[in-house]
């Protein structure tokens, strides 16, 4: 841990709903405060989490229609929490994925997908979503100790 | 995400040039890698030593190419970073893959 912040840090970055905007905006979030002063693997930790949850809207909740993914962070050691908001379809029957892992089978097929909520659940606490006037709205935090 | 390729012995060795294996690069590295392993080799190893970071489409994309090459050769991993190593551990896909700690001493670039 390098840098603590004494009071709590408010960051939020609009993001475009395509691949190489979100992997743009990630780099430059993760590499400015308070992100870039995480440990390394809470770094990586909270990477993995965010860009599953930003890729699963560009690839599912904006599967029509393009639109903005909102983040926000409030870090107040030791948590790191995270809402994010888009305007896109909402989640199957309004509910989290289960996110299981696809059972690996040596003599079969490897899963090439479905690994994007199975790292965010395994990851993220304190996960929660909800819709509201046509938004999702989706935070969870990080524990920073 | 850029690749080089060259050949060692029997040994194809790719390295990853870029820093991210992600959605945004998952679909280009899978037909870059298809391309380069078109080279006739025994087995072949992806250094992942300058990948910082690998989402769930850029570990997709590493099993097809392995579900590519078998059952005739093997896709040997070297290098994983912290992140990387941690996508890997939480998915169970250290099982599937041999992965090397860090090159092999006789694959290694000459500097």
């Amino acid at each position: 841990m390098k840098d603590i912040p004494a009071l709590p840090v408010r960051v939020e970055i609009r993001l475009e709903s395509d691949h190489v905007a979100v992997r743009e905006g990630l780099r430059h979030l993760f590499t400015s405060p308070p992100l870039c002063n995480l440990s390394p693997d809470l770094r990586g930790s909270t990477e993995i989490v965010l860009a599953e949850v930003v890729n699963n809207i560009v690839e599912h909740a904006y599967l029509y229609d393009k639109g903005f993914i909102d983040i926000s962070l409030i870090y107040a050691y030791p948590t790191l929490s995270f809402e994010i908001v888009d305007t896109g379809l909402p989640m199957p029957s309004t509910k989290l994925p289960a996110g299981d892992l696809v059972a690996l089978d040596r003599s079969g097929e490897l899963p090439e997908g479905g690994f994007g909520w199975f790292l965010i659940r395994n990851l993220a606490r304190g996960l929660e979503y909800r819709r509201k006037s046509s938004r999702n709205i989706l935070a969870f935090w990080m524990d920073a100790r | 995400m850029q690749l080089t390729a060259n050949l060692r012995g029997d040994t194809l060795v790719i390295e990853a040039l870029g820093d991210r294996i992600c959605a945004a690069s998952a679909i280009h590295f899978k037909d870059r890698m298809r391309e380069l392993t078109q080279t006739e080799c025994q087995r072949v190893l992806f250094d992942m030593s300058r990948v910082a970071f690998v989402d769930g489409s850029g570990l997709g994309a590493i099993v097809a190419v392995l579900k590519a090459l078998a059952p005739q050769r093997k896709l040997e991993l070297a290098g994983l970073t912290p992140t990387v190593q941690k996508v890997f551990r939480l998915t169970r896909m250290e099982q599937v893959f041999t992965i090397h700690d860090e090159m092999p001493q006789n694959l290694r670039y000459a500097c």
